[in-house]
């Protein structure tokens, strides 16, 4: 691991936890780590960011899923606040994703808990 | 979570559009991406198949439980959950060397091994492993002698494998503890031993 998040802001590695239960979860994280490593902003600026947002999480709620929805925010919310990229383009665009994924079969499948486990046919966008 | 409202899409949609705009930008790279989570994978995502193989390593009747019923027996330390795929665990032995391949996609025993290395998805791996097996292990360094059977289990959206390494006999004096750190990843797919 490049860089640490101890204690509380741990991702949940421990205790037989899955790592990463859906591939967006890994992006996500991927994303964190290399936009750090690469300079764009420094790991306290992404840090301080989940600190709040985890700070605002469900006492029961700490599964993967949540950890990485928390920390999803964080990211944005980062970027967003650093003038990385704004919030208005980032919905911009994945308003146009989401319209395209409605015109795929994936219609009916907008719920984000539905699907929180391995998608071992994911083929909706691997095969351009 | 309220996260079904207009102003936020579900979240795998948000982590795509980010990443296409961090791309377009040219602040990181997909590969940049595949790096990080790659390597977090294969360090901590296996984590769970080797606590698997090490209790089997060490505890015969967990053994035993763990060969007649794979799911049940990754039960028991907590792993699976949610996911209620078969999972089948194959040992090998002096005679018999296993591979888990998915032919079709990229169906991988996801509960005890993470993510599934980019390898993994790859077409030509998974011709490949059925098709020469002995000559697509030796690129992975694993030379195995004639008389050795390769066994090749193609994985399915129903049944995932997992390979059950032999333990090396030095290893002989470790505890179970001790002997997690020398189960790997590729020993627990099959294109290495440990």
């Amino acid at each position: 691991m490049n860089e640490a998040l101890d204690g509380v802001l741990a991702p949940p590695l421990e205790n037989g936890e899955a790592v990463f239960e859906a591939p967006w979860q890994g992006r996500v994280f991927g994303m964190a780590q290399a936009l750090a490593a690469a300079g764009v902003f420094s790991w306290d600026d992404f840090r301080a960011r989940l600190i709040v947002e985890l700070a605002g999480r469900a006492p029961d709620g700490d599964g993967a899923f949540e950890y990485y929805a928390h920390f999803q925010r964080a990211l944005e919310r980062t970027l967003r606040e650093l003038d990385v990229i704004p919030g208005g383009l980032l919905a911009a665009r994945a308003a146009v994703l989401a319209a395209r994924a409605a015109d795929h079969d994936h219609a009916g499948h907008a719920h984000p808990h539905s699907h929180p486990h391995d998608h071992d046919h994911d083929h909706d966008h691997d095969h351009a | 979570m309220s996260d079904a409202g207009d102003s936020e899409r579900e979240p795998s949609i948000r982590a795509e559009a980010l990443e296409a705009l961090l791309i377009e930008r040219g602040l990181l790279t997909t590969a940049d991406v595949d790096a990080v989570v790659e390597q977090y994978n294969e360090r901590i995502g296996p984590l769970n198949g080797a606590r698997v193989v090490a209790r089997a390593w060490s505890d015969p009747a967990y053994r035993a439980r763990l060969l007649e019923d794979g799911t049940a027996a990754i039960a028991e330390l907590g792993f699976g959950g949610a996911q209620t795929d078969k999972l089948v665990v194959v040992p090998n032995t002096t005679t018999v060397h296993n591979l888990v391949v998915c032919t079709l996609c990229s169906c991988y025993p996801w509960a005890v091994l993470g993510l599934p290395p980019r390898w993994y998805k790859d077409p030509a791996y998974r011709s490949r492993a059925v098709r020469e097996p002995r000559a697509l292990l030796r690129e992975f360094g694993l030379v195995l002698a004639d008389h050795v059977e390769i066994r090749v289990w193609d994985s399915s959206a129903e049944v995932r494998y997992l390979v059950l390494p032999e333990r090396p006999a030095p290893l002989a004096g470790l505890d179970e503890a001790a002997l997690v750190a020398h189960v790997t990843r590729d020993a627990m797919i099959g294109v290495a031993r440990p």
